[in-house]
């Protein structure tokens, strides 16, 4: 029986600190506000840059998407409460998992049809096949 | 209009072939439901098997639904092959083209969907929630609504043999062939709708089995201790997840080509063919891992089982099986390296796909290694197991040899290419289907299959299997183009009349296997086991009794090393016979049948452009899934007192089984 | 090989005997797995959009002598609809602060407003639609159009949803109030409003402002 008690210490030990209901981040007004500021920000600077043709094309592009990457992530923390924490890890790993087959699709998609418009499409310059 | 461009011009009066199948079903149909009329079985058939949410009820749906596909999917091969060997010197064959193209369209779109994907989901439904010790899935509803969906995809397809016609355009479906120019028909509306309606069960039961692995383990079953079929069926899961999205997006843009004349595939207005061809491979590649990973995992268990013997390398055999499954997203072009990507596209994925080889190869040496000086027992999964061995072996190396692109650009879409195909999915998923049948079956219902007839099955299929495949690889070699109806040269005809004497052996084959389960099943008595372990095993699931009860465990085993069951008996584990406490079970519900239900119907009328019925249904879909969510009383519990007796009946049949053996 | 060496520590009498079973049952109390089943197929969703926004790069310049982005985008209008669709995000993130403190009428409130605010992005988005179609810039008319309407509409599809959802579980709410389950489901309607509003992030960079600089 005494194997039992032990056991039961145990087990209380780990019920102690886990409550059902209320693991998950919810965030506060401060983190809302911050998210939600940065957002406006990270927003507002992109149109503003195309809309008076501020910088030449190829940096405005390269402009755009590293704040739409960074708006993103802001997103992703102040909004979804991602961490390494939530659900033990998984969420995070999942991400990322999705993240690699998102950029191996998009980016192998676009490299494959380039090539294949290239060689492939109508009226194409032989010189230019490869 | 109430019937959109449903006429009396769909039903197949004009071909004979048809004709005489449609009176089979519908006599074969009828027999069955009066029979069940007259055994008065509707209400059981409702309440322990349409509505449940146990996974093992499921899990066995979805087999029977694999089985009854296998044989109209094999009908289909049988057809091709009779054609095949006799269009020579100017004979047309049995078949035209309209209906040609048809059969060849169906049996890759039935035996990859409806037969490969819903066995392995009955599989891995089926164990995986004994494997890890666990009651049930992590959402049993969905469970139940996946099962439904898939049937409602396949109730489609079949209902094309009859009201209407299926696509002709190849298992792929490929544009502009598919687009609405030259195909107007309802073949590829029907292809469509069966696909996305089946692709939404699969999808979320991977969602499903990801939950369940990654939540629902019993203590102690670290992911190092899950067994290998459990590990392997996480990773076909991840891919299910990861990949079926793709297949969803480029039908529905293939959907919008055709319904709203939209120009994704179109050859002109800006539209790119080739696009598809480049996404659908994305989804194409990660499915055959699909398809495959969970049979290794079979491999794995019935080889240590069998062998007596720890599996050989457990940890490399499961970053084996993670490294599949990341590179298998590396490697889809080379479905197509004679679109005309050129040498540098074509040179990395030729070898990303070698590559991917070498995990698989690392799998089958651990597999020889388990066996080697074990005490190997020849019951029929190991036979199965072995014969798997030989045979994908070849067929793994001749992907090899596909691999390299100079050789596909004369390869690609041969016969040796279909050989190919067929070797490693016959060879890896089907022996593999078969070898886990064999196994698990005691364990389902109680009682061992028939060894007699499983035998003659075995030796009909492994024989009929290279003398129907092996002359491909030589017409391949010929340049014999595949989906050929007639042939021209006469030097083609001994090989293709061999292989049709190699699909009577298999014909033989499945009658064995169907004959082996109606043996069994009229001689369960005889082949009865009561101790739940029949052959031995060292994974969870034999630790319950044949079949497990509803909750599978009274209490929840804790798991001190992997091969847990196998560990428990070593030390000397002894049942518990008391201090049994309620579980807590989920309800039955016929929500899944009721949306799966509608889901057909409004496939149904798209299919036929019956829109005022295909808004209703989508509304009634709608509604009645908000419906659904307003029942938030979805369980239930078992009371000790029937878990007692339950265990209690255990117990007995163990002293039973003890004292006889 | 020793036994006692791979034995799990956590389960082990004073004897060192191994123990089989707990005393207690491990509680997976309902709705456990639901966040991260939900997550995972936000994942699957995020991969969808993916490949529409892989086929938007690879045809999205094939314009068939049709009109082209500058003809058409109205970036102001596409600023008013992605403030709509971010101040939504916010005041659903106020929503959910009010239900941790189960403050029920409060989170009620700002899922009105939510709402709102959704349906706003959905009329401006219409809007643009139907002033497109107008000036004969239709789905059918060229490979980009069909890819932007497609990418746009299936996000504003999603939208939709979303708002029916949020409908929903404000009468959910208001019958059974804040139970578990019912928080469960905001808690997923969160993460699927937050979401949306990522892959909008993406839309607005990768097909209207990319759009104006080609």
């Amino acid at each position: 029986m005494s194997a039992e008690a032990h056991n039961d210490h145990a087990v209380d030990h780990h019920h102690d600190d886990h409550h059902h209901g209320d693991d998950h981040d919810h965030g506060s007004f401060k983190t809302y506000m911050i998210g939600f500021l940065l957002s406006v920000v990270l927003t507002a600077i992109p149109f503003w840059l195309v809309m008076t043709e501020a910088l030449a094309p190829q940096t405005t592009g390269l402009v755009i998407t590293a704040f739409a990457v960074v708006q993103i992530i802001v997103h992703m923390v102040f909004f979804l409460h991602m961490n390494h924490k939530s659900e033990g890890g998984w969420n995070m790993l999942a991400l990322i998992f999705t993240i690699v087959i998102v950029v191996i699709a998009v980016a192998g998609s676009v490299w494959v049809m380039y090539h294949l418009n290239t060689n492939m499409m109508p009226t194409h310059d032989m010189q230019t096949m490869g | 209009m109430i019937f959109g461009r449903l006429d009396w011009n769909a039903l197949p009066f004009h071909e004979p072939i048809l004709v005489v199948t449609f009176a089979v079903v519908v006599l074969g149909g009828l027999a069955t439901l009066g029979l069940i009329t007259r055994y008065k079985l509707w209400g059981y058939l409702w309440t322990e098997w349409f509505t449940t949410v146990d996974h093992k009820k499921i899990g066995i749906m979805y087999m029977i639904l694999g089985i009854i596909m296998l044989l109209r999917g094999f009908a289909d091969a049988v057809m091709m092959r009779l054609q095949q060997a006799m269009a020579f010197g100017g004979a047309e064959g049995y078949l035209n083209a309209h209906h040609y193209d048809q059969i060849f369209t169906a049996h890759g779109v039935i035996m990859i969907f409806f037969v490969a994907m819903p066995l392995i989901t009955g599989l891995m439904n089926y164990l995986v929630p004994l494997q890890i010790g666990a009651r049930d899935v992590s959402f049993p509803f969905l469970n139940n609504f996946s099962f439904w969906m898939t049937t409602a995809g396949a109730v489609l397809v079949m209902a094309s043999l009859f009201i209407g016609e299926f696509a002709r355009t190849g298992w792929l479906a490929y544009p502009p062939l598919s687009g609405i120019g030259y195909s107007p028909g309802v073949g590829v509306d029907y292809y469509i709708w069966a696909l996305q309606i089946a692709g939404v069960g699969t999808t979320l039961s991977g969602i499903n089995l990801i939950a369940t692995i990654v939540k629902m383990r019993a203590p102690g079953m670290g992911l190092m201790k899950m067994p290998v079929f459990t590990w392997t069926s996480l990773c076909a899961n991840v891919l299910i997840v990861a990949s079926f999205p793709v297949l969803t997006a480029v039908l529905a843009l293939l959907t919008a080509d055709r319904y709203v004349g939209t120009n994704f595939f179109t050859n002109d207005f800006g539209g790119n063919p080739m696009m598809y061809v480049n996404l659908i491979w994305i989804w194409g590649h990660p499915e055959v891992y699909i398809l495959i990973l969970p049979l290794f995992g079979v491999f794995s268990e019935v080889t240590s089982t069998f062998s007596g013997k720890k599996l050989f390398g457990y940890t490399s055999m499961v970053y084996a099986t993670v490294v599949i499954t990341i590179l298998s997203y590396l490697v889809w072009l080379h479905h197509f390296f004679t679109m005309g990507s050129g040498a540098s596209v074509n040179s990395f994925f030729g070898i990303t796909t070698m590559i991917i080889s070498i995990p698989t190869g690392a799998k089958l040496f651990n597999w020889l290694f388990t066996m080697y000086r074990g005490r190997i027992r020849f019951e029929l999964p190991m036979m199965w197991t072995v014969a798997f061995m030989l045979t994908f072996v070849v067929g793994g190396m001749t992907g090899v040899m596909l691999a390299v692109p100079p050789a596909d650009f004369v390869l690609h879409n041969s016969l040796f290419l279909i050989a190919h195909f067929h070797n490693v999915i016959i060879g890896g998923v089907l022996f593999g289907l078969f070898a886990a049948i064999n196994f698990w079956w005691p364990k389902a219902f109680g009682f061992k299959l028939d060894k007699k007839w499983g035998l003659v099955s075995f030796w009909c299929w492994v024989v009929g299997f290279w003398v129907a495949f092996a002359p491909l690889y030589v017409l391949g070699f010929m340049g014999v183009t595949r989906r050929m109806r007639v042939f021209d040269d006469p030097s083609y005809q001994i090989w293709f009349i061999i292989a049709a004497v190699g699909v009577g052996i298999i014909a033989m084959g499945i009658l064995a296997m169907l004959i082996q389960f109606a043996v069994s099943i009229l001689n369960r008595d005889k082949l009865r086991d009561e101790t739940g372990d029949p052959w031995n095993g060292r994974t969870l699931e034999w630790a319950t009794s044949s079949p497990p009860p509803d909750y599978n465990f009274a209490k929840t085993p804790i798991i001190h090393d992997s091969d847990a069951w196998w560990d428990m008996k070593a030390r000397g584990y002894e049942r518990p016979t008391d201090g049994y406490k309620p579980i807590h079970m989920p309800s039955n519900t016929g929500a899944g049948v009721i949306l799966a239900g509608l889901s057909t119907v409004v496939g149904f009328a798209l299919i036929w452009y019956m829109w005022w019925l295909a808004a209703l249904g989508f509304f009634a879909l709608i509604a009645y899934a908000i419906f659904h969510t307003f029942n938030y009383k979805r369980d239930y519990y078992i009371p000790a007192e029937t878990v007692q007796a339950t265990e209690d009946a255990h117990t007995k049949a163990l002293a039973a089984a003890a004292a006889k053996g | 090989m020793s036994h006692a060496a791979s034995l799990n520590p956590d389960y082990v009498d004073e004897a060192g005997r191994p123990i089989y079973h707990p005393v207690e049952e491990p509680h997976h109390p309902e709705g456990h797995s639901t966040m991260l089943g939900f997550w995972m197929y936000l994942m699957s969703d995020c991969l969808i959009f993916a490949m529409l926004f892989a086929v938007y790069a690879v045809i999205g310049g094939n314009y068939a002598a049709g009109p082209a982005p500058k003809d058409l985008f109205d970036l102001p209008l596409v600023a008013l609809n992605t403030s709509m669709l971010l101040l939504s995000s916010i005041t659903y993130g106020f929503a959910m602060l009010a239900m941790v403190k189960n403050r029920t009428a409060q989170m009620q409130t700002w899922l009105a407003i939510t709402g709102l605010f959704g349906l706003c992005f959905l009329g401006i988005e219409l809007y643009e639609f139907a002033h497109m179609i107008h000036l004969g810039a239709t789905p059918q008319r060229s490979g980009f159009l069909s890819a932007f309407f497609f990418l746009v509409g299936t996000h504003g599809l999603h939208v939709t949803f979303g708002c029916i959802w949020l409908v929903t579980l404000m009468v959910q709410v208001w019958r059974k109030g804040l139970i578990p389950a019912n928080k469960r489901r905001l808690m997923c309607l969160s993460l699927f409003w937050h979401f949306l509003d990522v892959i909008w992030i993406g839309v607005f960079t990768f097909v209207y402002l990319f759009g104006m600089l080609r």
